[in-house]
C-alpha cells in the first residue's frame, strides 16, 4: 500500500493536518477522516456538485480532487459558512425560499452560490442558472433555488458588495 | 479507489525522470477531472500519478506579438478570464466556458482535455482552428506536433511512454481575423457535444472576402478532424451565404459520424453542416469587430 502522507491545510480558518493515502479524494478525507459530513457525496464523478468546496478561492468538486493535492491549500466547507452571529444570508434565503427538500444537494448549492455572489453581487437569472449548472437537485426543482439566490442578492446586496470590494474583484 | 503513489515534482526534468521510471504505469495529473474518475471506475490502472501543476513550464500563460503560449496545466477559468485570449483567440475562450460546470472549470485544463483525447472534447476543434502546436517533452528531448495530428483514436494520442505535454503554442493572430467554437447538446449546459465545430477566418481589409479559413469538427469521427479542404476552399471567396454553405458541404464530406445514444449518424451529419455555417458566420462577425452574443448557456 502506498505510504500515507501528512497534509497541512487551512480549513475553515484553522490550520488542520491530516493523514491520508494518495488514493483518497478530498471528499473522502473531509467526511471519513475529519468527520466533516456536511459536504455530501452524490455521484462521485463530477456531475452533481453535492461535494462542492472552496479550494484556494475557487469552487471545486471535492470528489475529483485528491486529498494530497490540498497540501498548503486554503479550504472552505459548508461547516465554515455560518458564524457565531448566525446563518449566512444565502443560508437564510434558502430556508425562507424553501429551496430544499431532502437537503442532500444543499451544501453544494450553498457553497457554489455564496462563492458566485461574492464574484457577481448583481447577477441576472441566466447568470445564476449558468453558475449552478454543475449542481444537481433531484427533489426541489431549480426555480426555488434560483429565486433564493436572487433574493439573497437583492436583500443582502450590501453584504455581497462589501465582500466583493474586500476581495478587490470590481 | 485503486492504490497508487503520488508525486508532485517541481521541475520538468524530475517529472520526465519519474515517468521514465514507472513507464506506462504512470499518468500525469493536471486538473484530474477526467483522470480521477477514470481511475475510480477502473478504466485506467496507474501505479503512479505525477501531479504536474507545480511545474512552472506547465503554468505559462503568455500573450505577446509572437502569439500565445498556454501551459498544459492552466485551468479553463484562467483561459476565459484572460482578456487577450477572449479578444484574439475567442474560440478557445468559447470552449473553456462550456467544458463542464464552474467547479470543473476551476480545475480542468485545456492540455488535459487534449491529452484525454476524447472525440467530443470541446477544446480540440478550437485548438485546431487556431493552429495550435503541442510542445511535448520526454526522455529523448522535445518535439512539436500540430494539434490536428495529436489524437490517434478515442483516448489515444501520439504521446509515447515517458512523454508529457508541456504547452500549446499558437501563432499571433493577424488583422481582420475572428474565431468561434459552437456545439450542439440537447441540454443548455453540462453535456457532451453531439457535434462541435471550431472555425477561424481571416478577411481582407474591405472585409468582404475570405483570405483564409480553418474549420475543425468534433464528435463526428474517432478523433477531432481538421476540415482542411473546406477551409482552403474559402480563400479568395466573397463573404456570403453561398460561399459559407459550400464550405459547410465540403466539411461534411470528411465527417464519419456514428449512431449512439446522443444522436444518429444522419442527425450528426446534418448538424455538422448547420454548425459549420453558424461557426463561420460568428467568426466572420468577430473578424469585423462585431459583438457575437454567446450568451452563457445558449
Ligand atoms: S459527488 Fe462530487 S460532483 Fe457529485
Ligand atoms: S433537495 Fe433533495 S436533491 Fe436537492
Amino acid at each position: 500500500m502506498a505510504k500515507k502522507r501528512v497534509v497541512t491545510t487551512t480549513l475553515n480558518g484553522n490550520q488542520t493536518e491530516f493523514l491520508c493515502e494518495p488514493r483518497q479524494t478530498l471528499l473522502e478525507v473531509l467526511r471519513d477522516n475529519l468527520d466533516l459530513t456536511g459536504t455530501k457525496e452524490g455521484c462521485s464523478n463530477g456531475n452533481c456538485g453535492a461535494c462542492t468546496v472552496i479550494l484556494n478561492g475557487r469552487p471545486v468538486d471535492s470528489c475529483l480532487v485528491l486529498a494530497v493535492e490540498a497540501e498548503g491549500a486554503t479550504l472552505r466547507t459548508i461547516e465554515g459558512v455560518a458564524t457565531a452571529a448566525g446563518l449566512d444570508p444565502i443560508q437564510k434565503a434558502f430556508l425562507e425560499g424553501a429551496a430544499l427538500q431532502c437537503g442532500i444537494c444543499t451544501p453544494g448549492f450553498i457553497m457554489q452560490s455564496e462563492w458566485f455572489l461574492s464574484q457577481n453581487p448583481k447577477p441576472t437569472e441566466d447568470e445564476i442558472r449558468f453558475n449552478l449548472a454543475g449542481n444537481l437537485c433531484r427533489c426541489t426543482g431549480y426555480d426555488k433555488i434560483v429565486r433564493s439566490v436572487q433574493d439573497a442578492a437583492t436583500t443582502w446586496q450590501d453584504h455581497y458588495m462589501k465582500n466583493c470590494h474586500e476581495k478587490g474583484c470590481h | 479507489m485503486r492504490d497508487f503513489e503520488y508525486e508532485a515534482p517541481i521541475t520538468l526534468a524530475a517529472a520526465i525522470e519519474l515517468a521514465g521510471k514507472h513507464n506506462s504505469s504512470a499518468r500525469m495529473l493536471a486538473g484530474g477531472t477526467d483522470l480521477i474518475d477514470q481511475v475510480r471506475v477502473g478504466r485506467l490502472a496507474p501505479d503512479m500519478l505525477i501531479d504536474v501543476k507545480k511545474i512552472a513550464e506547465l503554468n505559462v500563460l503568455e500573450h505577446s506579438s509572437f502569439g500565445l503560449r498556454l501551459g498544459a496545466a492552466v485551468p479553463c477559468y484562467q483561459v476565459y478570464g484572460h482578456c487577450g485570449i477572449v479578444s484574439d483567440y475567442a474560440a478557445l475562450a468559447d470552449s473553456c466556458r462550456i467544458i463542464g460546470g464552474v467547479q470543473i472549470q476551476s480545475r480542468a485544463s485545456v492540455g488535459g482535455n487534449l491529452c484525454n483525447s476524447g472525440p467530443a472534447a470541446d477544446s480540440i476543434p478550437s485548438l485546431i482552428a487556431l493552429e495550435a502546436v503541442a510542445l511535448i517533452a520526454g526522455p529523448k528531448g522535445r518535439r512539436e506536433v500540430a494539434v490536428e495530428d495529436f489524437c490517434t483514436g478515442p483516448g489515444k494520442n501520439v504521446l509515447a511512454a515517458g512523454e508529457l505535454l508541456v504547452e500549446l503554442k499558437f501563432p499571433a493572430r493577424v488583422a481582420n481575423s475572428g474565431s468561434h467554437y459552437r456545439r450542439f447538446i440537447p441540454r443548455n449546459e453540462m453535456d457532451i457535444a453531439v457535434v462541435g465545430v471550431g472555425a477561424s477566418v481571416v478577411l481582407n481589409d474591405a472585409k468582404d472576402k475570405f483570405v483564409s479559413a480553418r474549420i475543425s469538427l468534433g464528435a463526428v469521427a474517432p478523433t477531432p478532424l481538421f476540415a482542411k479542404a473546406a477551409g482552403d476552399g474559402l480563400a479568395g471567396q466573397p463573404v456570403n451565404d453561398d460561399s459559407i454553405a459550400k464550405a459547410a458541404a465540403a466539411a461534411k464530406v470528411i465527417a464519419k459520424p456514428i449512431t449512439d445514444m446522443r444522436g444518429t449518424a444522419e442527425f450528426r451529419m446534418h448538424i455538422t453542416g448547420v454548425l459549420v455555417e453558424r461557426a463561420l458566420k460568428a467568426a466572420v462577425a468577430r473578424a469585423k469587430g462585431e459583438h457575437v452574443d454567446c450568451k452563457v448557456g445558449h
